[in-house]
């Protein structure tokens, strides 16, 4: 964890840059995953700023913290924190989606920064959970997180991890859900009900906390109290909005990958300004 | 299930299946190589594996029945530089973990070892939801995998020293009866009365994606794999006593990647080829071979043997082998007709 104090000015001046770098890389791409971008930056940009400890500079140590994103599709968000952090030049971006670019839709290797290729849902937490029990057996202070959207809880084999996650103790494994209550068809009331989520998670072993996945400082907190039960993994529930910072993507659901008309490009960067 | 079988009868040190032979060989390395860590789905037992957990229980993850966790689990212990063996049944590994092999093994270039033991129809009469005749099918077509079926104590072996240090993702499948520690006799393969010989001890080292050389002949050519590798052998001989036919066996234990030369190189006389596999005839070693060979201009007599596209008949292993021909006696039978046809 960082020791640094808290800035969250300077945080929310990143969010606010994060956001508009994901409006203006969809944009040139005319393609991306741009709601739910939107829903998981901050936490993303608490992760990544102030919890954990991974850094061009140690990313070929053993030691760093590891990061997967379950939810794959929503890269973009990943892209422009990586950026931010020096893993690659932010430019580089205007290739994503290209022919032959590295920064495809979904995170792979080939990017510098990624742990690991993501985009089929419900895989994440497993390899996570391997990362984290190897960690523990080697006796490392290694932190392992993940972001898993709401709609893929419906794999079951996000509930196989659950189970073993819990089984082992891995008390250094943080999942976080990027609760914004929509999927690509509908709700997750509609689609598939998910609740109640946090007794379902406190059921299958996991320590479980509510947070506002927008609030920056509140994530911090939440974050650098992990482990939140020892002996158990940590489990955030970060209540987001999908499409969060821009009023006409917000909770429609038409931008979970809608790219905006040079209008709508417009007035997002107004809002984002 | 070979008891009878003249190979078998007639060698020394003949009892231990594939499977020991796994075993004892990962708990062998595990006693100096800390990282060599196991992941099971509740198969510790019919994996051999009992003693090496009580052994080695930091080097054992138990996962419970849960396949796509188990490889999903295996790809973060690799990555963080674990020595990951997944062992499982064969039908449940490559089946329901396949999502997890793709991506997680093979796309995210994570070297997990995957083990998948008692495979093809090793489960005999439990039936087709326990075998796995689609194994090699399935994972041919997914990049950045290595796809290996020893037929002796001796490929088995060399297989899991090989795996434990290789790089890239492995998947090794065997079954549970009996084979012989080696298929090559110690004094050399005679062929058709002739000089020709193939001495153990000048056979090259084994290694990932290069067959071996069981028996040397001219008149037909057997490309086996995995457990089918033993009829062949003894059809071989059937063919050599009662025929005086020369067949030349080799053992194709690398799935992917091929040994393109040595196909090549055998099918160079124009002679019958005939491939055995436990297996689905759709997609295995037989299509494989098929398209090297079409596409290099040899048009050699060729069958695909293995398990039609058809409901599995009942019964045990070796019983399934012989109604599909897979035994000494049907490979015989197939060898004459093909040669007939000529």
């Amino acid at each position: 964890m960082k020791e640094d104090t808290l800035n969250v000015v300077s945080l929310e001046e990143k969010s606010l840059r994060y956001r508009r770098n994901i409006i203006k890389y969809i944009y040139n791409a005319k393609a991306g995953h741009t709601g739910g971008s939107l829903s998981i930056v901050d936490i993303l940009s608490v992760l990544y700023n102030e919890i954990m400890n991974v850094s061009p500079a140690n990313f070929k140590s053993n030691l760093r913290d590891r990061y997967v994103q379950s939810k794959g599709h929503c890269v973009e968000a990943l892209y422009v924190v990586l950026a931010d952090m020096g893993f690659f030049p932010e430019e580089d971006l205007l290739t994503l989606c290209k022919y032959d670019s590295p920064y495809i839709g979904h995170p792979t290797k080939y990017v510098n920064g990624i742990e690991q290729n993501t985009g089929g849902l419900g895989h994440g937490l497993s390899m996570c959970a391997g990362m984290a029990l190897a960690a523990k057996r080697d006796g490392t202070d290694v932190k392992v997180y993940t972001i898993l959207g709401d709609g893929e809880l419906a794999e079951g084999s996000n509930w196989e991890a659950l189970m073993f996650a819990a089984h082992y103790k891995l008390d250094n494994l943080c999942a976080v859900l990027d609760y914004n209550k929509l999927q690509i068809t509908s709700s997750n009331a509609e689609v598939m009900g998910l609740e109640p989520i946090d007794k379902k998670l406190e059921a299958f072993g996991w320590a479980v906390k509510h947070v506002d996945g927008h609030n920056l400082e509140e994530l911090t907190e939440t974050f650098k109290s992990m482990p939140f039960e020892e002996g158990k993994p940590s489990f955030v529930i970060a209540h987001t909005t999908k499409g969060k910072g821009i009023s006409y993507m917000e909770n429609v659901l038409k931008w979970h990958h809608g790219v905006p008309s040079p209008e709508q490009y417009e007035i997002a960067m107004a809002e984002l300004a | 299930m070979f008891e009878g079988h003249p190979l078998v009868s007639t060698t020394t040190n003949m009892s231990k299946s594939n499977l020991e032979i796994f075993s004892e060989t990962l708990q062998a390395l595990a006693e100096t190589d800390k990282e060599i860590t196991v992941v099971t789905s509740d198969s510790r037992g019919s994996g051999k594996l009992v003693a090496f957990g009580q052994k080695f229980p930091e080097q054992m993850v138990e996962i419970g029945i849960a396949e796509q966790n188990l490889v999903g689990v295996a790809s973060g212990l690799a990555s963080m530089g674990k020595k990951a063996f997944a062992v499982s049944p064969a039908c449940f590994l490559t089946a329901r973990g396949l999502e997890q092999i793709k991506n997680d093994v093979c796309y995210s270039d994570n070297p997990v070892k995957l083990i998948g033991i008692s495979a093809g129809v090793s489960y005999g009469a439990l039936g087709t939801t326990h075998h796995s005749l689609h194994d090699f099918a399935v994972l041919r077509a997914i990049h950045n995998i290595t796809i290996v079926a020893p037929a002796d104590n001796y490929e088995t072996e060399e297989s899991i020293k090989i795996a434990a240090t290789y790089t890239t993702p492995v998947y090794i499948r065997f079954g549970k009866k009996g084979m012989p520690a080696s298929l090559i006799k110690s004094e050399g393969v005679s062929s058709n009365g002739s000089s020709e010989t193939t001495p153990i001890n000048t056979t090259p080292a084994f290694q990932f994606g290069k067959g071996r050389v069981l028996k040397v002949g001219e008149d037909l050519t057997f490309l086996a794999t995995g457990e089918a590798v033993l009829p062949c052998m003894e059809a071989a001989e059937i063919l050599q006593e009662k025929y005086q036919i020369a067949c030349k066996v080799i053992s194709i234990h690398t799935i992917k990647p091929l040994d393109d030369a040595l196909i090549l190189a055998s099918a160079a006389n124009g002679k019958p080829i005939i491939t055995v596999e436990e297996h689905s005839i759709n997609g295995g070693l037989g299509e494989a071979v098929a398209a090297l060979l079409f596409q290099n201009g040899a048009h050699n007599p060729f069958k695909i043997m293995g398990l039609p596209d058809d409901h599995t008949v009942s019964g045990s292993q070796l019983e399934i082998f012989d109604h599909y021909g897979l035994s000494g006696e049907g490979l015989t039978k197939e060898a004459l007709k093909i040669l007939n046809a000529l």
